[in-house]
């Protein structure tokens, strides 16, 4: 490899452009497609258990890509979660009760909910973005908890009897509507937001603090401000996402608003299909929440798919730690670097193009410009 | 009120004795493999269990009890660490050993719901029913004989980390892994004991906790919570502070209890966050922690 030979001349040349030309056309001819989809969805299958399944699996696809913003981005892995979504919620179901509002105009409770997350998430993420790594996920245990307990004892919780929604006087064949459009609306942002910091300077500059905090901080990230910004965004969706979870399930009670394995449940999401990529906890959501729907009804026993999440958990960790995304996409180099390789013995180059063609070809995608 | 707060005291100290030998274990894991073993709470309401199972079905004493207790458990920590811990790689380790024990403790937990049910369960045998008079207080003798062993395993314990070979070759491995192996320590053997002996204590943990508190599958989610507050606190791998922070907690949360008890648990944390506030190590934490 040392020293090049033969000019791999206009073949060769190509070759590695080819990920870039080819890539956004497809990717954005798939976006389109699954949002079209994703749209008629509803209209298609009428179904009310399909329905209802679709709306849980877009609120976690949702909460997901929330989770990543923060998370994923950062690699600060955050098990509290569920204290943004459970702030939502209850701060919905509180609100809902003391204004006495109903009908459809409790929606517009929603934004409340965000408000009470971003509020909560400041302090939150002032305390626990001090310490690293596991501490910091430790850290978010324990304020979870203190949450959860808080939901348990306080009285405007309504304590372990929990409240409940105002009542939708809507036809129950499209009952589920609604609610679908909503999760879409919120999924689908939350992933193009998703989108729009991982390309900004912002993203650069969290993704620079996951690498190598210390580093990044020499290089003039304000690290705590960044590490904050991107908490209390992805805080603020929970909180949306936990308004909408309420209205959905009609009632929130202390073990259910703040549940860890909504934490479990996220992380898993992201983990399985790549952490830090912008499609991966959606691919992960649409994944595994309609799996899970499944497995419960199967066995009409929530212990059993308990074990199987965990089990299909550690799977994930052990053999696909980066995720199905990132394998995706050492897969497909790999592939096109051998059909550049026949391609090229074929084509009657000489010996030495082969080996300088697969370098670039393999680093492009799974390399410096994805990671 | 004086009264009061002296029994409160004196709860605190002898529940925290219990609290203090579970922490160990988990910091001892940490130590030396940098893995934080979540499962480490619902592990302690296996051990409950094995020892409720063994007391209702062979009529075995509590304490006779832990003689089965305590292999078994050993042998649950091995099999973990060697089973999944030890396929752990890379650069976000710690953070993959947090989920990857996370999902044992679901699955632990489901298997035991699936089990013995939701319903409560409470150990029982004669020194959980009848009462000392200790300083004036009357408590179950559970209290002062689990207190008794709490203190006589985290003795010995020490003893085995500061006064013997394999003592010497796990610290040396807490320390640094690479100079322990270049020099001829087995780190993979130390590893898988060092797991081993930190799952082992929830055996007696499990059946102290068992007799002083009824306890159901989910119980597990309560003392994880807690565990992990007091070794964060006490400074993760330190040993020394994981039972400073034990007995601390326990005391803060029995004083508050007279006051109020459904805020107790809540001060528990509250604790931690402040103390974090001020020195994010931990208590006793060394500075390699914060420097990661």
């Amino acid at each position: 490899m040392s020293a090049p030979p033969a000019p791999p001349g206009a073949r060769a040349g190509a070759a590695p452009r080819r990920p870039d030309a080819a890539w956004p056309a497809l990717r954005w001819g798939l976006v389109a497609a699954l949002l079209a989809f994703a749209a008629v969805f509803p209209l298609v299958f009428t179904s009310e258990l399909v329905t209802q399944i679709a709306v849980d699996t877009l609120i976690f696809a949702g909460a997901a890509a929330a989770w990543n913003i923060f998370s994923g981005y950062s690699g600060y892995i955050s098990l509290g979660h569920a204290v943004f979504f459970g702030a939502g919620a209850y701060t919905a179901a509180v609100a809902a009760q003391d204004w006495q509002i109903s009908g459809a105009a409790e929606f517009l409770l929603m934004p409340v909910g965000a408000a009470v997350a971003a509020l909560i998430a400041v302090p939150f993420g002032l305390v626990a973005l001090r310490v690293r790594r596991h501490t910091f996920v430790v850290i978010t245990i324990a304020v979870f908890f203190i949450f959860q307990l808080m939901a348990y004892n306080l009285s405007v919780t309504g304590g372990s009897v929990g409240i409940n929604a105002p009542f939708l006087g809507w036809a129950p064949q499209t009952y589920n509507n609604p609610f679908y459009y909503l999760a879409l609306i919120i999924a689908a942002g939350t992933t193009a937001l998703s989108w729009l910091i991982r390309r900004s300077r912002f993203g650069l500059q969290l993704r620079a603090i996951r690498d190598d905090e210390d580093r990044a901080r020499g290089l003039g990230v304000r690290a705590m401000r960044v590490k904050l910004a991107a908490f209390v965004i992805s805080a603020v969706v929970m909180g949306l996402i936990g308004a909408l979870w309420f209205f959905f399930i009609v009632q929130v009670l202390p073990q259910y608003g703040f549940n860890p394995l909504v934490d479990l449940s996220i992380a898993l999401m992201a983990f399985l299909g790549g952490l830090g990529r912008v499609a991966g906890p959606v691919l992960g959501a649409l994944l595994l929440e309609p799996g899970q729907q499944y497995l419960t009804l199967h066995y009409s026993n929530s212990y059993v798919s308990e074990i199987i999440l965990g089990a299909l958990f550690l799977l994930v960790i052990l053999f696909l730690p980066r995720g199905i995304l990132p394998f995706a996409e050492e897969q497909i180099t790999a592939w096109r670097g051998r059909r550049a390789d026949q391609g090229g013995r074929f084509s009657g180059t000489e010996p030495g193009g082969r080996p300088q063609q697969r370098a670039p070809a393999a680093g492009t995608p799974g390399g410096g410009a994805a990671r | 009120m004086g009264r009061e707060l002296y029994r409160a005291i004196a709860d605190g100290i002898l529940g925290g004795g219990v609290y203090a030998l579970m922490a160990v274990g988990l910091t001892l894991i940490f130590g030396v493999l940098d893995i934080i073993n979540i499962a480490q709470g619902v592990l302690v309401v296996l051990a409950a269990y094995l020892s409720s199972v063994l007391s209702v079905h062979l009529h075995l004493d509590l304490f006779a009890g832990l003689l089965i207790t305590i292999p078994a458990m050993f042998i649950a920590g091995v099999a973990i660490q060697w089973l999944f811990m030890r396929r752990l790689r890379g650069r976000e380790r710690t953070s993959m050993s947090l989920l990857a024990s996370y999902a044992v403790m679901i699955i632990i937990e489901g298997v035991l719901y699936l089990g013995f049910g939701p319903d409560y369960v409470a150990l029982n045998a004669w020194y959980v029913t009848s009462t000392v008079r200790v300083f004036g207080f009357y408590l179950p003798y559970i209290y002062l004989f689990g207190f008794a062993l709490a203190v006589l395993l985290v003795a010995g314990l020490y003893l085995a980390l500061y006064r013997t070979k394999f003592g010497r070759s796990l610290r040396a491995t807490m320390q640094d892994q690479v100079a322990a192996r270049l020099i001829g320590i087995d780190v993979n053997r130390v590893a898988a004991l060092a797991f081993g002996i930190g799952v082992a204590v929830t055996a007696v943990g499990g059946m102290v906790f068992g007799a002083t508190n009824a306890f159901n599958p989910n119980s597990g989610y309560d003392l994880i919570s807690r565990l992990l507050a007091i070794i964060i606190l006490g400074g993760l791998g330190s040993i020394g502070g994981a039972l400073a922070a034990a007995v601390f907690m326990t005391t803060v949360e029995a004083v508050v209890n007279i006051w109020s008890p459904t805020w107790s648990v809540v001060v528990f944390y509250a604790a931690l966050v402040v103390v974090l506030t001020f020195r994010p190590a931990g208590l006793f934490g060394r500075r390699a922690v914060r420097a990661q």
